[in-house]
């Protein structure tokens, strides 16, 4: 246990932890949009596996890291925006069309891979380019904060003023009050004349944007070449995270922080013998068991409501 | 001119061509030699025993997920679950091939049916929590498919690993308990009829049992269902369970009939491919088969293209994709459904 | 001459599926009144409203604002034109302050943000001016229900609407509540407003407006003054009957009860009494008819009787053939003998995606009949399809078709046959011709006579006068949750009459009442 604490309370693992916090995080400040705005977006994982080869393509022809990350950001806009289209448009279920862009994204990435660089399983014969880590300076020399908070690659300290961005979008701007109105009684906002169709477009671009910005870290920051099925299950715990969250932006950075800590966490219990199959679990046991307490807790209030008091 | 009960039948074939047609788009783009390369794409799993073996042989898992789908989405529910089941039953069938040993006629179904009945029980969990509490089971089935994954890859890594082979297996599986080959020449097992049988099965009980009709109903218009005395929570487990078992032993059939050792290190992707062949099947029992084996056919065409030309296999994702996205589009046509629907409203 | 604020000319709108919802109706608004459009359920003043707000378009007709004519073919177009509606359900979004509801689509910015401090002041200055006291710093869920309108009105007046349109906003309010939104109206009429005023309660349409038109059929039966017309001459236009059916029924020799409600009493979670004090019984051979305006506590005890008791606390008894249900689901209710014809045709009675047949089949699917081991009875399931179908008149292409596609009455017949195909000892018809043509109609009410000879006890909730005066032996009215009237023979009583007690201008006394039901 000991050997435990020696691992976990260092600088080094809370820096890890901030690190393997970000994709997840952008991931579900994504699903947080869309959410709010009433419509499920599954399709994250295959949005930020799309994003993160796109940096990689995008940065290597063009030499620049700015201009892949702008790439990726562009081309999770996009998949975002062929769901919308199908699920807005054709009326295509918004559940089968994230299936459909998940499918899509694990075998077309690689087929877009092969075909640029002949290499099935990795992106090392294109020259990408990688986003610069930064230290913050005077910050980096304060004691024990320094370096956990110092050195972060640059999209990490994106993804935290990215919290911000979303809650202020959310909570204080006129699409965020309208994205909320159409989640929560789309009734309401068409008789104002707010239209809904419109609104649930924009935000699933946004969180096509978000995916993006989280694949761009994983090719461009975290690794800094593209290998296939790179995301593994980072998409699908970001949604969980939201999900967990109750749709609050500060619900769910914390419980990003949350699995993100998990994550890290999974390399350090292996001290303790705990196999990293089995905490791997964990962000996914830890949602279903907040899915049944929310259930539970909402079957009880609505049997409440129907049960009346004895007439007297 | 054109009925429209026979409309599905004309969107889905519409559906197809569409994307046959991109597929082609895409093949010509990137070979070489297109008009060779479609050939091979279409042609090329026809054009020997073996291969259509591997037609078949691919259909099967697909026939097992495509009918649990098919099940769970005739009942309204949106359960994406049997990814997580096919691949943990097979774990456990690994369990029981390496440890038992018993006759050649029983070990199989031992270890088979173990498989299906832990895929039942655990299918059950989104049922009831559904059922009871209304817990939206398109997320409980998600989260359960990595944790499944994570359970059984510990399992697999930690209790079943190999030491002596080379690569991250199981430990050999008794040979009583394989399956046996039903067609020399290629590697079809026994496993193909278990699975027609079960489709059978599943057909009268949709179609000709009371609990079919109530299954139906429910899906159909849960209220309606109410209204009439069905009790449709009972509903909601019974098709989680079925729907379990089936999804379970498709994950044992596969393990037994196509490996000698458990070794799939990431989840294998029918459960998904599963939900794709049932949309195709218009969630109909018999018509899985034919949806199935369409599914298998691109697949192999899509590899046997990837070994003979130079387009990579994986561009059946793309393909797929677009089936699904289209398939499900009530849009997608719906201008000429309303027409023939007029036409047919004024005939009357 | 009064020009015209607002002017809807020869307006027909007919649905898909074949319903005449507006005929020809003529509906003229002056500035500065307060207009009421009366009428009951189905006799087209909510299709009216909303062909008046833009949701929905005619089929025939015209409508011009100020003398120029204007298409509105959506809410926002009507919005721009000085129309607001205030919805029957609020259309707030709970968890917003009141004034982020009120500014929703029209925020006030503050660079990139909105500027909280400039909706809050618009709340403010909108409600003072109306006189309205709102908190725009209140959360939407936590207001009372008046509250919650308030907002709604200021909502549409924050936008510029000079013509008001309120659809039975009446329904939810404490008697309060009520005066205060009829003061506030009067004020609004003084600041130059002019508000349609959309209800069935003629106390208040007397109290408050002052004109009325009525409608009646997808008619409009005219336009008065509300102080030329007494409640007595009102009721006669929006509730006499157009075509008179007759039925020969047979004098039957009634048997035992099959049905005993005494003193039943339901409330709802705040308190509020849905049903007060019900006593009634059915017995074989006998139609009951439960005569009202629809959402006086009809839809409660129907509700009440199949199912909905369970688990939930009552008062009084609920008796099917001696046997109290009010713990029993709707499964043991119909293994009693009981069937149910339920007034939601959509969402209850059919499933609109499965055949005919199948719809036929889900009260009987359990029988040892249609069974034959485990499997149905594939032959003896289509033979009663086949035979239903062919009973009932039921137009279609076979019993194999979707259900979905069949027109409302012919749907209504497939519900109805499957119901009296049981045998029931007790049937409960709810709304039972609603949206169904004449021919079926008639066909419908021949059927529940028959069952009638057939000694079954029969219980119609309807608010289709022809249907309860002719059909039913005897003959009972519900007001606000409660019996106010039992007429043992309703062949003696005229529809004139009858509207007094169904607007709840006239009561029987309790005791007249309690008498006669159980003198019966």
């Amino acid at each position: 246990m000991n050997s435990l604490f020696d691992v976990i309370f260092t600088t080094d693992f809370a820096f890890s932890v901030l690190r393997v916090t970000t994709p997840i995080l952008f991931a579900a400040l994504g699903a947080l949009i869309s959410n709010r705005a009433g419509i499920i977006n599954i399709g994250m994982e295959g949005i930020m596996l799309v994003a993160a080869l796109a940096g990689v393509i995008v940065s290597s022809y063009t030499h620049s890291a700015w201009v892949g990350l702008l790439g990726a950001v562009m081309s999770g806009t996009l998949i975002a925006g062929i769901l919308a289209f199908f699920t807005l448009k054709f009326k295509t279920h918004i559940i089968l069309g994230g299936v459909a862009i998940n499918m899509f994204a694990s075998g077309g990435t690689v087929f877009i891979l092969y075909l640029l660089s002949g290499d099935k399983g990795s992106s090392t014969s294109l020259a990408s380019k990688v986003l610069p880590s930064v230290e913050i300076p005077l910050l980096k020399d304060i004691p024990v904060l320094g370096p956990i908070l110092s050195g972060h690659h640059i999209l990490t300290y994106v993804s935290i003023i990215a919290v911000f961005v979303v809650y202020y979008l959310l909570n204080r701007t006129p699409l965020g009050l309208r994205i909320r109105s159409v989640g929560e009684n789309p009734h309401a906002a068409q008789s104002v004349g707010v239209s809904v169709v419109k609104i649930q477009y924009m935000a699933l671009l946004l969180s096509g944007f978000f995916a993006g910005l989280g694949g761009a870290y994983m090719s461009m920051g975290y690794l800094s070449l593209f290998t296939r099925d790179m995301i593994a299950g980072r998409g699908w715990i970001a949604i969980a995270a939201e999900s967990m969250g109750r749709s609050t932006t500060v619900g769910t950075a914390l419980t990003s922080l949350l699995f993100g800590t998990a994550d890290a966490l999974s390399n350090a219990l292996q001290v303790l013998k705990i196999p990293a199959e089995l905490i791997g679990t964990l962000p996914y046991v830890a949602t279903v068991i907040g899915l049944v307490i929310y259930a539970v807790s909402e079957t009880r209030k609505k049997n409440k409501k129907l049960k009346s008091p004895l007439v007297k | 001119m054109f009925k429209v009960k026979y409309f599905e039948y004309i969107r889905t074939s519409a559906v197809i061509v569409i994307a046959l047609a991109i597929a082609f788009l895409i093949i010509s783009l990137v070979s070489n030699q297109p008009v060779k390369t479609i050939g091979i794409f279409l042609f090329e799993p026809l054009s020997s025993k073996g291969h259509i073996g591997n037609v078949i042989e691919m259909a099967i898992p697909l026939m097992f997920t495509g009918l649990a789908v098919s099940l769970l989405f005739r009942a309204n529910m949106f359960n994406l679950g049997a990814e997580g089941i096919f691949y943990f039953s097979g774990v456990v069938t690994s369990v029981l091939a390496i440890h038992l040993t018993l006759d050649g006629w029983l070990h199989p179904i031992v270890a088979i049916a173990a498989g299906s009945i832990v895929g039942a029980l655990l299918s059950a969990i989104p049922g009831i929590l559904k059922a009871k509490w209304n817990a939206n089971e398109l997320v409980t089935s998600l989260m359960f498919n990595n944790i499944l994954f994570g359970v059984g890859l510990y399992l697999l890594n930690y209790h079943l690993r190999d030491a002596k082979a080379f690569a991250n297996v199981s430990y050999k599986f008794e040979k009583t308990a394989l399956l046996s080959k039903m067609v020399p020449g290629t590697r079809i097992h026994t496993g193909l009829i278990i699975v027609i049988v079960l489709i059978i099965a599943a057909h009268l009980f949709l179609y000709k049992t009371k609990w079919g009709y109530e299954l139906r109903m429910t899906g159909i218009n849960r209220n309606f269902a109410r209204y009439s005395g069905m009790k449709t929570a009972k509903v909601i487990i019974l098709v989680h369970l079925i729907a379990g078992f089936i999804a379970g032993m498709g994950g044992s059939v596969e393990v037994l009939g196509m490996y000698n050792r458990f070794q799939w290190t990431s989840l294998p992707g029918y459960g998904l491919d599963g939900a794709l062949v049932a949309m195709l099947a218009k969630n109909n029992p018999l018509s899985v088969i034919g949806a199935a084996l369409f599914l298998a056919y691109i697949r192999i065409g899509a590899d046997m293209m990837a070994r003979l030309s130079d387009v990579p296999s994986e561009m059946i994702s793309i393909i797929q994709a677009i089936i699904i996205l289209l398939i499900s589009a009530e849009q997608f046509l719906k201008f000429w459904k309303n027409r023939m629907l007029l036409k047919e409203a004024k005939e009357a | 001459m009064n020009k015209a604020l607002l002017e809807m000319r020869g307006i027909t709108k007919v649905y898909p599926n074949g319903v005449v919802a507006n005929k020809d109706v003529h509906f003229s608004l002056r500035e500065g009144e307060i207009h009421a459009i009366a009428g009951e359920n189905g006799a087209g003043k909510s299709t009216l409203m909303k062909i008046m707000f833009g949701m929905e378009e005619p089929s025939e007709g015209e409508i011009f604002i100020k003398g120029e004519k204007v298409k509105l073919q959506s809410a926002q177009d009507a919005i721009d034109r000085g129309i607001g509606m205030v919805h029957q359900h609020f259309m707030l979004v709970p968890s917003f302050t009141v004034a982020e509801n009120m500014v929703l689509g029209m925020e006030p910015r503050k660079g990139v943000g909105i500027n909280y401090a400039e909706a809050v002041r618009m709340t403010e200055e909108t409600a003072k001016k109306y006189n309205l006291a709102v908190d725009p710093k209140a959360k939407v869920q936590d207001l009372t229900v008046g509250m919650k309108q308030k907002v709604e009105i200021l909502k549409a007046l924050l936008r510029g609407a000079k013509i008001l349109v309120l659809d039975e906003p009446t329904a939810v309010l404490t008697p309060q509540e009520t005066e205060e939104l009829f003061r506030e109206l009067k004020q609004l009429r003084e600041q130059g407003h002019t508000i349609v005023f959309i209800s069935h309660k003629l106390k208040e349409v007397k109290a408050i407006c002052d004109r009325i038109t009525i409608m009646r059929s997808g008619r409009s039966e005219g336009v008065f003054q509300t102080k030329d017309v007494t409640e007595q001459e009102i009721s006669r236009l929006m509730v006499g009957r157009d075509v008179v059916l007759k039925y020969d029924k047979e004098i039957l020799s009634i048997g035992e009860p099959v049905l005993t409600v005494q003193g039943l009493g339901v409330n709802d979670a705040h308190g509020k009494a849905l049903l007060t004090d019900i006593n009634f019984a059915v017995r074989g051979g006998q139609i009951i008819g439960i005569a009202g305006v629809e959402g006086n506590g009809q839809t409660q005890l129907i509700e009440a009787l199949t199912g909905s008791l369970r688990g939930v606390s009552s008062q009084g008894s609920v008796l099917v053939k001696g046997k109290d249900i009010r713990e029993s689901d709707i499964l043991d209710i119909r293994k009693l003998g009981v069937s149910y014809i339920p007034e939601d045709r959509m969402h209850q009675g059919i499933a609109s995606d499965a055949s005919i047949a199948d719809n036929l089949l889900s009260t009987q699917y359990r029988t040892k009949a249609m069974n034959k081991g485990p499997f149905l009875n594939g032959s003896r399931i289509a033979k009663l399809a086949v035979s239903l179908v062919e009973e009932f008149k039921v137009r279609c292409s076979g019993p194999s078709q979707p259900i979905g596609m069949l027109s409302g009455g012919n749907m209504q017949k497939v519900v109805v046959a499957r119901e009296c195909s049981t045998e029931p000892q007790l049937l409960i018809a709810e709304q039972p011709t609603r949206g169904v043509d004449i021919g079926a109609a008639q066909f419908i009410h021949q059927k529940l006579l028959e069952l009638r000879s057939d000694d079954c006890a029969i219980l119609l909730v309807s608010a289709d006068l022809n249907e309860i005066l002719e059909i039913s032996d005897s003959l009972l009215v519900m007001y606000e949750g409660k019996i106010v009237a039992f007429f043992e023979e309703p062949s003696k009583v005229s529809e004139e009459e009858l509207g007094l007690y169904m607007l709840g201008i006239h009561r029987q006394d309790e005791e007249q009442i309690r008498r006669a039901v159980n003198h019966v």
